[in-house]
C-alpha cells in the first residue's frame, strides 16, 4: 500500500472487487460534477448578470414552474436510483462469500486481532493470505465492537460480541497492506492495527507448511467435545441419547420447542452452547447446562468448527493449503476446518 | 388598511423602550418571559459551548499534525474528540439556530407578541443550563471517552469514565429541545397574525416547523436510549451487552433512530435561513415557495426512515441495508429541490452581496459537497469502504459546519441590526466570511481524500503517508479559527461603537423589518395585519420604495 508519491490520493487496489468500488466512486464523482458544475456556474452567472444595479429595484416576480420542479425532482430520482442499484450490486459482491472460500477465524479484543487458519496456524495483528484465492473471515470479539478494515481490499465488517459476522475477499496483488480497526474500541483504538501479507499461492503454501500451528480448530473442538467438556456423553449420537444428534446438522433447519424453526448455522451452534435453554430442539428436554464463561471465544470457534465437520456435505469451506487455482473449488472433504480453538 | 400603515417601516419610535432597555436588573433577565431576552441568553450560552468545542477541535488538529500520538496520550485524545462531539452536537448545533434565532424571530415573523408558552420557553433555557452544567461538571471530573455515539457495550461495560454523568446531562438537555419544539408548534399553529396564512409564512418558519416535529418525535427516543444505558451500567440488566444477554446492535438502532433525524435538526434551520437570505438579497420571491416549504417537511419525515444507513457494516441483514439505502437515496430529492430552487431564485433578481448573502451563497456551495458526499455514503458498496473513515468526518462537517454553522453566522449577521439595534462593520464582516469559507474548505476537503485513502476516524495515530493531507487540514483549521474569532470582536465592537441600525436597513418586506430595531418588548406597537404575499418586494407590500430611493439618491449626492 505504501506509495512513494508525495501525496497519495487513492489507496492501492488489491482485491477483486476493489475496482468496482473505485468505479462506483468515479461514477459518483461524475454525477456530483454533472450536477454541481452547472449549479455553481449558474450561481456565478446570475450573480454577475443580475447584480444590483439600482437600489431597491423591484424585479419581476416569478412564482415557480411546475415543469421545472417536476424535472428537477424526477431526474435526481432516477440518478439516485442508478447509484442505489450499482451500490447494491457491489455490496452483494462484497458480502456474499463464495462457497469455496478458505476460512480463517478472527477474534478481536482490546487491542489486537487474533487470527487462526484452518490448519491451526495463529497470527496476531498479521494476516497471511494467498493471492487469487477466495478467503472468508468468520469474526467475533471478546469484548467490545471492533471493525476489520483493509482499505486496499475496499472492504470492512464489524466484529460484534456475542455473534459471528463474516467478510471475504480475493486478493489480487502480492504485497503488504494496512489492517485497521475501524470501530472505536477504547484506549488504544488507533493501535489496533496490523498488516495483511498477500503472498503468491506457492509462497503462501510454503509459509503455511513452514509454520505448523499445532492443533487445527477441528482438532481442538473434537478434544473439547469428547474429553474436556464431556459433550459427547449426551451428544454422541446413539438413539437413547439425551442430547440432539449433531451429525449432518450444520446448515439444516431444526424445529424448536414452542413452534418456530431455526437454521443451524454458526450463530445457532454458538448460541446453543452458551444459552442452551433459548432454542431447545423439539423432542428434547431443556437440561443442557450453559457453557458460558467456561469456554473462550477461540474454543467456541473450535467447537463450532468440529460440529461443522460432522456435516461434511453441508455448504462450507475447505481451507487446505493444497495449491488451488483461484477459482477452483476446494476439496470437498476438507470442508469444515475452521479456525482453531486452541486454548491459551 | 390603516393597520398596515401603522406598522410601516421605521415609523415607530426609536426613542421609546425596547426589549433591551426595558429593565436592566439581573432579575429582569433571569426571570423574563420575553422570547427575545431568552434568545439573547441562549446566544451567549451556545457561544460559550461553541468556544469550548472549538478549543477541543483545535487540540485534535494539533495532535494530528504528526502521525504519532505525541501531543496527548491516547486516552486524553479519546476524551478530547468525544467531548468535542458532545458539546458541539448537543449543546451547540442542536440548540443554535432554533433556540437563538428561531426563538427571537418566529414570534416576530408571524406577527405575535411572544411564543405561545413563554414560561415554558424560560423553563427550557433553565433545563438547557442544568443539562449543560451537569455535563461540564462531568468533564471537569475527568470527562468521557466513548465517542459522542456512546456505542455499547463499550459505553455500558468497558469505559471507566464519566459516562453516566454525561448521559444524565444530555438526557436532561433533551427536554429543553422537546419543550422548544412544542412551543414552536403551538405558536405557529395558534399565534399567527390576521392575514398570516400558512403560505405567507417565511420559509424560516416552515423550516422550524419541520425541526420542531423532529424535536418532539425524536428526542424522547434518545432519552430512552440513554436511560437504558444508565440502567445497564448501574444495575447490570442485560440490554445491550451480550455478556449480560443483551444485543449491542439494538443500541445502534435506537441511537440512530434519533440521531439521524437529529442531523436534520442540524441542517434544516440552516436551510430556512438560507431561503431567507437568498430571497431577500436577490429581492425575489423564492422560486417554487411551496416546494421549498414542503421539502422541509419531507426531509423531517424521511429523516426518520433512514437510520439503518449508519449500520451497513454492522452485520445487519443485507436486505435491511437495501431498504435503508433506497430510502437514503430518496432523501436526496428534497435536498436537490431546495438547491435548484435557490439557484432559480437568483434568476432575474437584483442581487446585492452584503455579508449575510456571502454566507448564503457559501452555504449553497458547501451544502452541494455536503449533500453529494451523503450520496456517496448512502451507496452501499461505497459505504463499506468509507464508513468510519475521515470521509464521514468530512461529510458531516460539510453538512453541519458548512451548512448549519455557516447559515447560523449568516443569520446572525442578517438579524444582528434587528436584535441589537447596531450595525457591525461590513468590511470586516466580508473579510471574516471569506476567511471562514477558505479555511473551512482547506480543513475538510483533505479529510474526504484521507477517508478514501482509508484513514479511520477517532485515530490518535495514523500511517505516515497520510501526513501531508493532515497538515493541510490542520493549516485550514487555523485559518478557520481566525475567521470564526473575528465576528466576536466586531460584534462586540458594534455593541459599543456601532452605528445605530435603521429599522429596515435593506428595505425588506418581512414583519421583523416592520418593527423598530431593537423591537419593543411586545414586538409591535399595534398588532399587525398581513395583507401582502410573502417575499413581495414591491410597494404592494406597503414598503415605500420611492421614498427609500429618494433617500438613497440624496445620500449619494
Amino acid at each position: 500500500m505504501q506509495d512513494s508519491s508525495f501525496v497519495q490520493l487513492f489507496p492501492q487496489q488489491a482485491s477483486t472487487f476493489a475496482w468496482q468500488v473505485d468505479a462506483l466512486y468515479g461514477y459518483l464523482i461524475l454525477v456530483s460534477l454533472v450536477f454541481s458544475v452547472p449549479i455553481i456556474l449558474a450561481m456565478f452567472y446570475f450573480s454577475i448578470k443580475y447584480r444590483e444595479r439600482e437600489k431597491y429595484a423591484v424585479p419581476k416576480e416569478i412564482h415557480g414552474s411546475m415543469v421545472l420542479e417536476t424535472l428537477w425532482s424526477v431526474i435526481p430520482f432516477f440518478v439516485s436510483m442508478s447509484v442505489f442499484i450499482t451500490g447494491a450490486i457491489v455490496y452483494f459482491n462484497q458480502y456474499t462469500p463464495p462457497d469455496d472460500a478458505m476460512e480463517i477465524y478472527v477474534v478481536g479484543k482490546q487491542w489486537m486481532w487474533k487470527m487462526q487458519h484452518a490448519t491451526g496456524q495463529r497470527e496476531i495483528n498479521e494476516l497471511h493470505v494467498p493471492a487469487g484465492r477466495n478467503v472468508k473471515l468468520t469474526m467475533t470479539t471478546e469484548d467490545v465492537i471492533h471493525s476489520f478494515y483493509i482499505p486496499a481490499f475496499r472492504t470492512k465488517a464489524d466484529a460484534v460480541p456475542g455473534r459471528y459476522t463474516y467478510m471475504w475477499f480475493n486478493a489480487t496483488t502480492p504485497g503488504k497492506y494496512h489492517l485497521f480497526c475501524a470501530e472505536y474500541c477504547g484506549l488504544n483504538h488507533s493501535g489496533m492495527i496490523g498488516t495483511v501479507y498477500v503472498m503468491e499461492p506457492k509462497d503462501f503454501d510454503n509459509w503455511l507448511s513452514g509454520n505448523t500451528g499445532g492443533e487445527t480448530p477441528v482438532q481442538v473442538g473434537k478434544d473439547l467435545f469428547e474429553n474436556k467438556l464431556g459433550c459427547a456423553s449426551c451428544h454422541a449420537g446413539g438413539p437413547q441419547q439425551r442430547g440432539a444428534k449433531l451429525e449432518g446438522l450444520f446448515n439444516t433447519e431444526v424445529h424448536l420447542v414452542g413452534g418456530g424453526t431455526a437454521i443451524a448455522d454458526e450463530d445457532y451452534i454458538r448460541n446453543s452452547i452458551l444459552n442452551p435453554a433459548s432454542q431447545v430442539v423439539e423432542g428434547y428436554q431443556p437440561i443442557m447446562p450453559t457453557f458460558k464463561g467456561q469456554v473462550t471465544e477461540e474454543q467456541l470457534n473450535g467447537l463450532v468448527a468440529y460440529i461443522k465437520s460432522l456435516s461434511p456435505n453441508a455448504a462450507a469451506a475447505p481451507a487446505a493449503p493444497a495449491a488451488k487455482k483461484p477459482d477452483e473449488k476446494a476439496p470437498a472433504g476438507k470442508k469444515a476446518d475452521e479456525k482453531a480453538p486452541a486454548k491459551e | 388598511m390603516e393597520t398596515v400603515g401603522a406598522i410601516e417601516t421605521g415609523s415607530y419610535g426609536t426613542a421609546k423602550l425596547n426589549y433591551l432597555n426595558n429593565g436592566s436588573t439581573l432579575k429582569s433577565w433571569l426571570l423574563t418571559k420575553d422570547h427575545k431576552r431568552i434568545a439573547i441568553m441562549y446566544l451567549i450560552s451556545v457561544s460559550v459551548f461553541f468556544l469550548m468545542g472549538g478549543l477541543y477541535a483545535a487540540t485534535i488538529r494539533l495532535e494530528l499534525l504528526t502521525p504519532a500520538s505525541d501531543l496527548l496520550e491516547t486516552g486524553t485524545y479519546n476524551k478530547v474528540f468525544t467531548q468535542h462531539g458532545i458539546l458541539m452536537v448537543f449543546f451547540f448545533l442542536i440548540p443554535s439556530i432554533p433556540a437563538v434565532l428561531g426563538n427571537f424571530l418566529i414570534p416576530i415573523m408571524i406577527g405575535a407578541k411572544d411564543l405561545a408558552l413563554p414560561r415554558i420557553n424560560l423553563l427550557s433555557l433553565y433545563i438547557y443550563w442544568l443539562g449543560g452544567a451537569i455535563t461540564l461538571w462531568a468533564l471537569m471530573q475527568g470527562g468521557v471517552d466513548t465517542g459522542w455515539t456512546f456505542y455499547t457495550p463499550y459505553s455500558t461495560t468497558f469505559s471507566n469514565t464519566y459516562v453516566l454523568a454525561v448521559g444524565v446531562g444530555i438526557f436532561i438537555n433533551g427536554f429543553s429541545s422537546i419543550l422548544t419544539g412544542v412551543n414552536f408548534l403551538v405558536t405557529i399553529h395558534t399565534m399567527r397574525a390576521p392575514g398570516m396564512t400558512w403560505f405567507r409564512l417565511p420559509l424560516f418558519v416552515w423550516a422550524h416547523y419541520a425541526v420542531s416535529l423532529i424535536f418532539v418525535l425524536g428526542t424522547p427516543v434518545v432519552a430512552i436510549t440513554l436511560l437504558l444505558v444508565a440502567i445497564e451500567r448501574v444495575a447490570h440488566v442485560g440490554i445491550f451487552d451480550p455478556a449480560l444477554g443483551g444485543d449491542p446492535i439494538l443500541f445502534q438502532h435506537m441511537f440512530w433512530f434519533y440521531s439521524h433525524p437529529a442531523v436534520y435538526i442540524m441542517v434544516l434551520p440552516g436551510m430556512g435561513i438560507v431561503s431567507e437570505l437568498i430571497a431577500n438579497f436577490a429581492r425575489k420571491r423564492i422560486f417554487g415557495y411551496e416546494f421549498v416549504a414542503f421539502s422541509s417537511i419531507g426531509l423531517a419525515v424521511f429523516g426518520f426512515l433512514v437510520w439503518g444507513h449508519h449500520m451497513f457494516v454492522s452485520g445487519q441483514s443485507m436486505y435491511a441495508s437495501l431498504v435503508f439505502s433506497f430510502l437514503t437515496m430518496v432523501v436526496a430529492i428534497p435536498s436537490a429541490i431546495k438547491m435548484f430552487n435557490w439557484t432559480a431564485t437568483l434568476y432575474q433578481g437584483s442581487i446585492s452581496f452584503d455579508t449575510p448573502m456571502l454566507y448564503g451563497l457559501a452555504f449553497m456551495g458547501l451544502f452541494l459537497i455536503g449533500g453529494f458526499t451523503g450520496l456517496y455514503l448512502g451507496a452501499l458498496g461505497l459505504n463499506v469502504h468509507l464508513t468510519d473513515t475521515y470521509f464521514v468526518i468530512g461529510h458531516f462537517h460539510y453538512v453541519m459546519v458548512g451548512g448549519q454553522v455557516i447559515a447560523y453566522l449568516g443569520g446572525l449577521h442578517y438579524w444582528w441590526p434587528k436584535m441589537t439595534g447596531k450595525m457591525y462593520s461590513e468590511f470586516w464582516g466580508r473579510v471574516a466570511a471569506m476567511l471562514i469559507f477558505v479555511g473551512f474548505n482547506l480543513t475538510f476537503f483533505p479529510q474526504l481524500i484521507l477517508g478514501y485513502l482509508g484513514m479511520p476516524r477517532r485515530y490518535a495515530a495514523y500511517p505516515p503517508e497520510m501526513q501531508v493531507l493532515n497538515i493541510f487540514s490542520s493549516a485550514g483549521a487555523s485559518v478557520l479559527g481566525v475567521g470564526l474569532t473575528m465576528p466576536v470582536f466586531y460584534f462586540i465592537h458594534s455593541l459599543i461603537k456601532g452605528k445605530p441600525a435603521p429599522d429596515n436597513p435593506w428595505l425588506l418586506p418581512g414583519l421583523e423589518w416592520r418593527t423598530s430595531s431593537p423591537p419593543p418588548t411586545e414586538n409591535f406597537d399595534k398588532p399587525p395585519v398581513v395583507t401582502w404575499e410573502v417575499y413581495d418586494f414591491s410597494d404592494e407590500s406597503g414598503l415605500d420604495i420611492e421614498a427609500a430611493k429618494r433617500e438613497a439618491a440624496a445620500v449619494n449626492a
